[in-house]
């Protein structure tokens, strides 16, 4: 089967990567570009272990074709953070043991990021339905749930302290 | 859990994708793919074609008419939900919207991959059909509108021939005082529903109802009709005691509901009359004048 040239920015560089039009998203993005952080686990749309961002929204890599996502801007777990300078969802993640195996955690992290971008003072109610789409087996999502209301709490006082 | 091999197809209109579509007996319209990709993965799909309408950008507005309120095929889920027009115009429909999968589903997800796909649990042809909507469907010898009653015609199957796609969706607008709810019972956030029931309440000079409009989805192999079991509500204000139990009995005596791995038919059975008078109470109280709270749940 012959494959196609997707030029696409994946964390902010332009890459191009050669695969046949039924290569998932999700493998585009570990086996020809190495980003091993993307987790694939149920490859049904169920997880959301392989959640990744295309231009700032979240969605199931494992659902979308690599060919489709031409021009696009993708951040995976890669493009947040790093192993010295934590993004504030990692570090609240791991002071509130909101990961214990860890596989679940890149789409967790993606999709907590989506949610702080999108909502600007979430209710613990929200988190919740928000993060319905990340299943983790590990922690029983106490610690996920925390973490996140904890960021937007920090956020909503600096916000305050700003305009006092 | 890879898909077999295909040709892809990028769309840049509607009608060059019927041209491809009317070219070749075994092309497969994608969208947002995220009913279509699964089977695909699970290889219970497996088409040689895929024709792409993702970047056919004409299909993905949301206009507002006179009448109606057209929503263009394209248009993700998450869009459905958060437009101000559809709030306003159609709240019904958001409600539904909202109610679909997860976050990362309804941005991915489409209006019309929803209506073309037609699972009997999908939420938002249970909506149409109770919002009496019209099916904008474009095939080989042009557009033609087929009403939502008349579309959703068994398991996963509708009234589209082959080589048509559904390009959008007209809404008629909201008038007076309507008000609507969508009630699903679901084991857990973003599952489909187990049932659910779209209503619509409208409600006349003195406060009772006047009018009242109540479809199911989850009972049958498509949308059902439960309006004639709610007659009893015309006229009154509030759904208590002997009323309840009447029109709970009275919507049990019109769906002979599927058991499968979800759900039994019992369980079904007595799950669609608690969700059906919940949905009423609600559109009742909206009715009233709270229309547009709580539409993102």
């Amino acid at each position: 089967m012959s494959t196609q040239s997707v030029q696409v920015i994946v964390n902010g560089r332009h890459r191009s990567v050669d695969v046949e039009p039924r290569t998932l998203l999700s493998d585009a993005l570990r086996e020809e570009l190495g980003l091993l952080g993307l987790h694939s686990a149920c490859e049904q749309g169920v997880c959301g272990s392989c959640t990744v961002l295309i231009d700032g929204r979240s969605v199931r890599s494992c659902l979308t074709f690599a060919v489709q996502v031409a021009d696009a801007e993708v951040v995976t777990i890669e493009g947040v953070g790093s192993a010295d300078v934590l993004h504030h969802v990692q570090d609240a993640l791991s002071r509130h043991h909101g990961l214990q195996c860890g596989y679940c955690t890149p789409g967790v992290v993606l999709s907590a990021i989506e949610l702080l971008d999108t909502l600007s003072e979430p209710t613990r109610n929200d988190v919740e339905e928000w993060m319905s789409g990340n299943l983790c087996r590990c922690t029983g999502y106490s610690g996920i749930i925390n973490a996140i209301c904890d960021v937007a709490q920090s956020r909503s006082e600096v916000a305050q302290g700003d305009q006092s | 859990m890879k898909p077999s091999a295909f040709d892809y197809i990028a769309a840049s209109t509607a009608s060059d994708a019927i041209d491809v579509l009317s070219g070749s007996t075994d092309a497969q319209l994608i969208a947002g793919g995220q009913s279509l990709v699964p089977l695909m993965n699970l290889r219970l799909a497996r088409p040689m074609v895929l024709v792409d309408i993702n970047r056919v950008g004409e299909l993905g507005r949301i206009d507002v008419g006179d009448a109606a309120i057209r929503v263009g095929a394209l248009s993700r889920h998450s869009e459905v939900q958060a437009s101000q027009s559809v709030r306003d115009h159609a709240p019904l429909i958001a409600e539904a919207a909202s109610l679909i999968g997860h976050v990362a589903i309804r941005n991915r997800g489409t209006f019309g991959g929803s209506v073309a796909h037609a699972d009997p649990a999908a939420e938002l042809p249970a909506a149409l059909v109770a919002l009496n909507a019209q099916i904008l469907v474009l095939g080989t010898t042009g557009e033609r509108t087929v009403p939502a009653t008349e579309f959703f015609t068994g398991h996963f199957s509708t009234a589209l021939r082959s080589a048509e796609m559904v390009v959008g969706v007209e809404v008629p607008r909201r008038t007076g005082s309507v008000g609507s709810a969508f009630e699903e019972f679901t084991p857990r956030t973003g599952d489909f529903a187990i049932v659910g029931v779209a209503a619509t309440v409208e409600l006349s000079d003195d406060g009772s109802c006047s009018n009242v409009r109540v479809v199911a989805c989850g009972v049958d192999d498509r949308p059902v009709d439960l309006t004639d079991g709610c007659q009893t509500l015309i006229g009154e204000r509030t759904i208590e005691g002997a009323l309840a139990r009447d029109l709970g009995a009275q919507v049990a005596r019109l769906v002979t509901p599927p058991t499968d791995i979800r759900a039994t038919s019992q369980d079904r059975l007595e799950l669609i009359q608690l969700v059906t008078i919940e949905a009423l109470r609600r559109a009742i109280t909206r009715a009233g004048g709270a229309e547009n709270e709580e539409v993102d749940r």
